[in-house]
């Protein structure tokens, strides 16, 4: 039994786990756990994480969770390209850096826009109050000009001249909040344009998608950015009540 | 020029750097910033603004800011500290990354807010503490140590197994600051006061009390001159954190 990742492609660590792996061409056997089906929440998975969220990893009797230990692990394993996770003591500490500062700000306060401007409207019907989404919109503003200036500056990535850790992890969170959901019948949920107005931060996302391969990087993003497609009835009923209830909470 | 860190010993990320530096006698200046008196005479006041530079390295032209994982794994790489610090073996130290990275949403989500809440938001704006939001806090808190010991500490002595390493330096720091401020995580879980007294066996316990000696005296914060400034900033961030 190889590597298996256990990935739901909606979610951002996933997304920058598969395409770390495909780009890399790592073997493994794709395991899809679908969030919306509360397929996180069976037995089954809870063996390979019992903190039951992905993504995780298997390798043989070896499990981990955490999209950074996992990205960490497959550079140590499969000894990718040394620019992903630089060799030299300062670049790596810059990598280290912004997947750090990352869990608290980038990847809390896109995840909370997405569940707040997408997701909660989808399953609930309705859109939220527009000073609420002003409020988390705001919250991002921040943490992305603290991106730009720090993190980025005037260097074609995080780490400098090449792509790295650090550029995926960013990129696939910010692709989360890009999107224009519209569904049928409800109002429109304006998408927010963030690399609309930030000429630096879409030309530093060109160049990702170009470093890990623009094919990959779409189809990496296809489902997200289908995501309008997903209804209240693509929920397992059980969910979402509880789902509902957590996303109310969140605001 | 040599190393130097910049660190208020009242911050756990600062006392995890703190301790690591001196338990490897790692050499280095420690430039004292004061969180709460305010950047007015610290020479790098410009750099070194309210709550948010601490931890800070400056290794000649090279900074590090805000994030002690970088700041740990960049001195352990440096200075070759003893390899069960961060493991060469591919397991053991993917199960370090595995908490570094759990600990910033989980444990150090909820236990800096227990000295929010009990002491600095009383001090900061007059206002009285809340008790339900301590106790929402606490409550996070309370499955987030479940799923401390359930995953990541289990039956071992460490979080890697017979060894400490980063992952435990950073998560006691955290835990010592409900303590800090009269919530005793350690009171009902005997699992964890052991791995605690192996922490500060293992670093050395004088150390260990020596960093957390500010923080265990947190009275002695009630008496210090906040800047007038850093009130008017922090006040409305503290009265957010109440809602």
């Amino acid at each position: 039994m190889g590597l298996e990742l256990y990935l739901d492609l909606l979610s951002q660590p996933c997304r920058a786990l598969y395409i770390f792996a495909r780009s890399n061409n790592i073997p493994f056997e794709f395991k899809r756990v679908q969030l919306a089906k509360g397929q996180h929440k069976t037995e089954e998975f809870r063996k390979v994480n019992v903190l039951m969220k992905v993504p995780a990893l298997r390798d043989g009797s070896f499990t981990l969770a955490e999209s950074i230990a996992i990205l960490l692990y497959l550079v140590q394993k499969f000894k990718t390209p040394d620019h992903w996770y630089p060799s030299d003591l300062q670049k790596r500490a810059r990598v280290d850096e912004y997947l750090s500062w990352q869990h608290v700000n980038i990847r809390a306060k896109g995840s909370k826009l997405f569940l707040t401007k997408v997701l909660l409207p989808l399953i609930t019907g309705q859109p939220l109050p527009p000073e609420k989404l002003e409020f988390v919109t705001e919250e991002l503003n921040v943490v992305l000009k603290q991106f730009e200036e720090k993190f980025l500056q005037d260097k074609p990535f995080i780490a400098g001249s090449e792509v790295s850790l650090a550029d995926l992890v960013a990129l696939v969170e910010l692709m989360q909040v890009s999107i224009n959901p519209s569904t049928a019948g409800h109002p429109v949920c304006a998408g927010y344009n963030l690399f609309e107005e930030r000429p630096k931060l879409t030309e530093w996302r060109r160049r990702v998608e170009e470093a890990v391969g623009k094919q990959l990087f779409q189809e990496a993003h296809k489902e997200i950015m289908n995501v309008k497609n997903l209804t209240a009835d693509h929920f397992a009923p059980e969910l979402m009540e509880n789902f509902k209830q957590q996303l109310l909470k969140q605001n | 020029m040599g190393l130097e860190l910049y660190l208020d010993l009242l911050s756990q990320p600062c006392r995890s750097i703190y301790i690591f530096a001196r338990s490897n006698n790692i050499p280095f200046e420690f430039k004292h910033v004061e969180l709460f008196k305010g950047p007015s005479k610290s020479e790098d006041a410009g750099k070194v603004s309210l709550l948010k530079k601490v931890p800070a390295l400056k290794d000649g032209d090279f900074t590090l800011a805000e994030c002690s994982t970088a700041i740990l794994l960049y001195l352990s790489r440096k200075y070759n500290t003893p390899d069960h610090w961060y493991p060469s073996d591919i397991q053991k130290r993917a199960r370090v990354d595995e908490y570094l990275s759990w600990h910033h949403a989980n444990i150090r989500a909820n236990a800096p807010k227990t000295m929010w809440i009990k002491v600095l938001i009383p001090l900061f704006t007059g206002q009285p503490l809340p008790s339900e939001k301590l106790q929402e806090v606490m409550e996070g808190l309370s499955t987030s140590l479940k799923q401390f010991e359930e995953r990541f500490l289990q039956d071992k002595a460490f979080i890697i197994g017979s060894e400490i390493s980063l992952a435990d330096l950073v998560a006691i720091v955290e835990l010592m600051q409900p303590v800090g401020v009269g919530c005793d995580i350690f009171e009902d879980r005997p699992r964890l006061r052991e791995w605690r007294r192996r922490v500060e066996d293992a670093v050395g316990k004088e150390l260990f009390f020596q960093a957390h000696e500010m923080i265990l005296n947190i009275k002695e914060l009630s008496n210090i001159q906040i800047d007038p400034q850093l009130k008017e900033q922090l006040a409305p961030v503290l009265m957010k954190l109440l809602k």
